[in-house]
């Protein structure tokens, strides 16, 4: 399969064929992550910008190693350290950076909506890490990746994710990403946090999350979101643990080889125990492994995967 | 100087409806004759006055001037966006003889100074008849009455505090019953602020799909329901601006039915559009209210053919790409609507929603109505009138606006009709003539 994309904006314009080439992508890029020497010159001359609007650990190091273990350049610009302070506005530093040759901007962004409008404006690839409460493709496509690593399929399988769907990007992309690689999809959590008709996005919305924990063969706990509290999303940290949030009392009900995941940053001890969150059903951690070679997929397939990656 | 307006299909819903001419001298209607007995008549005129301009309106429709009760014409303070001159150029343009200027300029319509402002720029460059409207509380703050009483002697025709609603209920009631001594309408933007906040498009499947923060319709219908409770305590005129939910409209039908002093508006982009307009983050479909649901919109669409809704204003919003070309959320509301509105509207009228004579009733004869206006095509009138070509086809080109915004979701929209001369005083502010 030859990969056409120009640009990784959301899970809704990826086909099940091309999320499959892009997980088999990245399958194949792990072994390097594993070598002594973890570098291959497969991006040798491109230039990566980090383009990052908002707070993020994972995924900015994750994208970062990515591009450094193709041996592409990469430059990293936080909010903070760019002219956005100075009151520069979104598109003019798109357009700044953009006539500086860079082939991929990989962009996070408070704002849902702010990496397709970049793609409708630039000529760069852009890849989204993030906007809003929108979507984080490639989040959900190491979720995939990982589930499939350790299920070995998909189709069929059971996810439950438990939480805050409505503030959560990484909700919508694991619904759309998850529903169409033939998984069925059950979300669970308080009714203040359900937005309305997230079925059209292909999940179904289970009432107790005890049953959603049940019958699952996968739990994706999402972060509750503190700095939310204002709206009077839930009353306090404690009842949320005790009624929404995954416990040892609350696994009993689950199958035996459920796996528990999480996008991170966790907040133990709120939507996840430490017990469970270090337990040995946690893939949360080969989560963020399989974060770099899957990114690394991302930035060689968008680059357009001319020089093969094996051979190099 | 003379003016006949020959052989339009003259039409003042409830006065006139019929084939005539209309004589204007100078800034007044003289006479209004039936055709076929004016042809021998014009031909003395012409005889005896050579300075007779004849403007053949023959398949035309001739109608009082059209009032756009709701714009904004940024002037003073953000002539970058628009102007006196410019805003009231595209209201020539799309037909209107009169706009409401709304108050939250910088410095807002508060004081006396202000609205002498805009009334002395508006006869020094402006096109169209401007009434201002000022605010209910000074700096639209929602925490002290303006003084009313000097606003209406300097030439105020209503009072408003929109785009911010008046959250405090207390000063919302002394503001009707103060505005009801002066017989100023009070117009209200309904919304309850706790309800919205952090809201960037109607709440619904297409925020939840796009990850926008959605605005419920109840945070307009509450406030609807307080203001009409307000109207019942008070007995002032209410005005309510810019409907866009059903549930609004089923308290306004009520309130209507048992006889309170309630009048409302709505614009074409929520009897046009829905939510669906906002898919790919368009930011010349974000206003507020926001774009509701398709049964919202046809909700709005009954409102209108059973008089619910007395008015179709266009919240006319002006703003430039700094407003505009940046992310979703932190767009500014609005859109413009001064050159799109009356094609909007005709829509309506081929898609037999309403009757041509309906759609002139609110956009020129109730908001006339409303604003304590006399208009009307009659003899002995100031000579305020738009003729409208029904049968013209064109597309919608933003370049060619007269209005200095460009943030309209109906670019390139495919319309039918639209005004080929507008007349303000007898004089003609706006001609395309030759196209139709």
């Amino acid at each position: 399969m030859q990969f056409e994309r120009k640009h990784i904006l959301d899970m809704d314009t990826l086909s099940a064929e091309e999320i499959t080439f892009i997980i088999d992508t990245a399958d194949r890029l792990k072994e390097i992550s594993k070598r002594p020497v973890k570098k291959v010159p497969t991006l040798r001359g491109k230039t990566v910008v980090l383009f990052f609007y908002e707070a993020s650990t994972r995924t900015r190091s994750s994208f970062e190693i990515a591009a450094k273990r193709l041996s592409a350049d990469s430059i990293s610009i936080s909010k903070t350290s760019s002219s956005i302070v100075k009151g520069e506005t979104l598109i003019d530093t798109a357009r700044n950076l953009e006539a500086m040759n860079p082939d991929i901007i990989v962009i996070r962004h408070s704002s849902s909506g702010a990496p397709h409008m970049l793609a409708k404006l630039l000529k760069t690839s852009i890849i989204n890490a993030g906007d809003g409460m929108h979507a984080h493709p490639s989040q959900a496509l190491l979720d995939i990746m990982t589930v499939r690593e350790k299920k070995g399929y998909i189709k069929g399988l059971r996810i439950a994710i438990i939480g805050d769907i409505s503030h959560s990007r990484v909700a919508r992309s694991d619904i759309i990403g998850f529903t169409k690689m033939g998984a069925e999809v059950v979300i669970a959590g308080p009714l203040t946090m359900i937005p309305k008709g997230i079925e059209t996005l292909g999940a179904h919305v289970e009432v107790s999350s005890d049953d959603a924990v049940k019958k699952a063969d996968v739990i994706i706990m999402l972060r509750i979101q503190k700095e939310r509290q204002d709206t009077f999303l839930y009353p306090s940290d404690r009842e949320y643990s005790k009624v929404f949030g995954l416990n040892l009392q609350r696994m009993k009900k689950a199958k035996k080889d459920v796996l528990v995941m999480h996008p991170g940053p966790i907040n133990r001890g709120v939507e996840i125990s430490s017990e469970l969150a270090d337990g040995p059903y946690s893939i949360i951690l080969d989560q963020v492994t399989n974060g770099v070679s899957l990114r690394m997929a991302l930035l060689y397939l968008i680059s357009g995967g001319i020089r093969n990656v094996d051979a190099d | 100087m003379l003016t006949l307006i020959k052989g339009g299909r003259v039409m003042d819903p409830g006065n006139i409806d019929g084939i005539f001419d209309i004589l204007v001298d100078n800034d007044r209607i003289i006479e209004i004759t039936p055709f076929e007995r004016s042809e021998s008549n014009a031909h003395e005129l012409l005889n005896k006055n050579n300075a007779i301009r004849i403007i053949d309106a023959c398949g035309k429709i001739v109608v009082p001037g059209l009032i756009d009760m709701h714009v904004h014409l940024r002037e003073p303070g953000q002539e970058y966006k628009e102007t006196i001159e410019t805003g009231t150029l595209a209201a020539a343009s799309g037909g209107f003889t009169g706009v409401c200027a709304m108050p939250n300029t910088i410095p807002a319509n508060d004081n006396r100074q202000v609205t002498e402002y805009i009334l002395n720029r508006a006869r020094d460059v402006g096109k169209v008849n401007v009434y201002p409207v000022a605010a209910i509380s000074i700096g639209l703050n929602g925490n002290k009455l303006c003084e009313y009483g000097d606003l209406k002697e300097a030439g105020a025709v209503a009072v408003s505090d929109d785009g911010h609603p008046v959250s405090n209920s207390r000063l919302m009631r002394r503001a009707m019953e103060y505005a009801k001594e002066f017989g100023l309408p009070v117009i209200s933007h309904c919304e309850v602020i706790e309800l919205s906040a952090g809201g960037s498009m109607n709440e619904g499947i297409i925020a939840t799909r796009m990850g926008l923060a959605g605005i419920p319709n109840v945070a307009e219908s509450i406030m609807v329901a307080r203001d009409i409770a307000l109207c019942e305590l008070t007995g002032a005129h209410l005005h309510i601006a810019h409907v866009s939910t059903s549930q609004s409209l089923s308290v306004i039908r009520d309130a209507k039915k048992r006889g309170l002093p309630v009048t409302a508006e709505t614009a074409p982009h929520y009897f046009t559009l829905t939510e669906d307009a906002v898919c790919g983050y368009n930011t010349n479909a974000k206003m507020n209210p926001p774009l509701r649901s398709a049964v919202d919109r046809d909700a709005i669409r009954e409102g209108l053919a059973d008089g619910t809704i007395d008015v179709i204003a266009t919240d006319h919003a002006p703003h430039s790409i700094l407003e505009k070309d940046v992310e979703f959320d932190m767009a500014s509301n609005g859109i413009i609507g001064l050159e799109t509105s009356l094609s909007l509207g005709l829509k309506l009228v081929e898609e037999k929603i309403i009757s041509l004579s309906v759609l002139i009733k609110k956009m020129s004869s109730n908001p006339a109505l409303i604003l304590n206006l006399n208009s009307g095509i009659k003899k002995g009138n100031i000579a305020d009138i738009t003729i409208i070509d029904t049968n013209i086809s064109y597309k919608v080109d933003s370049d060619s606006f007269c209005s200095l915004g460009r943030n309209t979701p109906f670019n390139d929209w495919e319309m039918r009709g639209r005004a080929c001369l507008t007349m303000v005083g007898g004089k003609i502010v706006f001609e395309n003539m030759a196209d139709s």
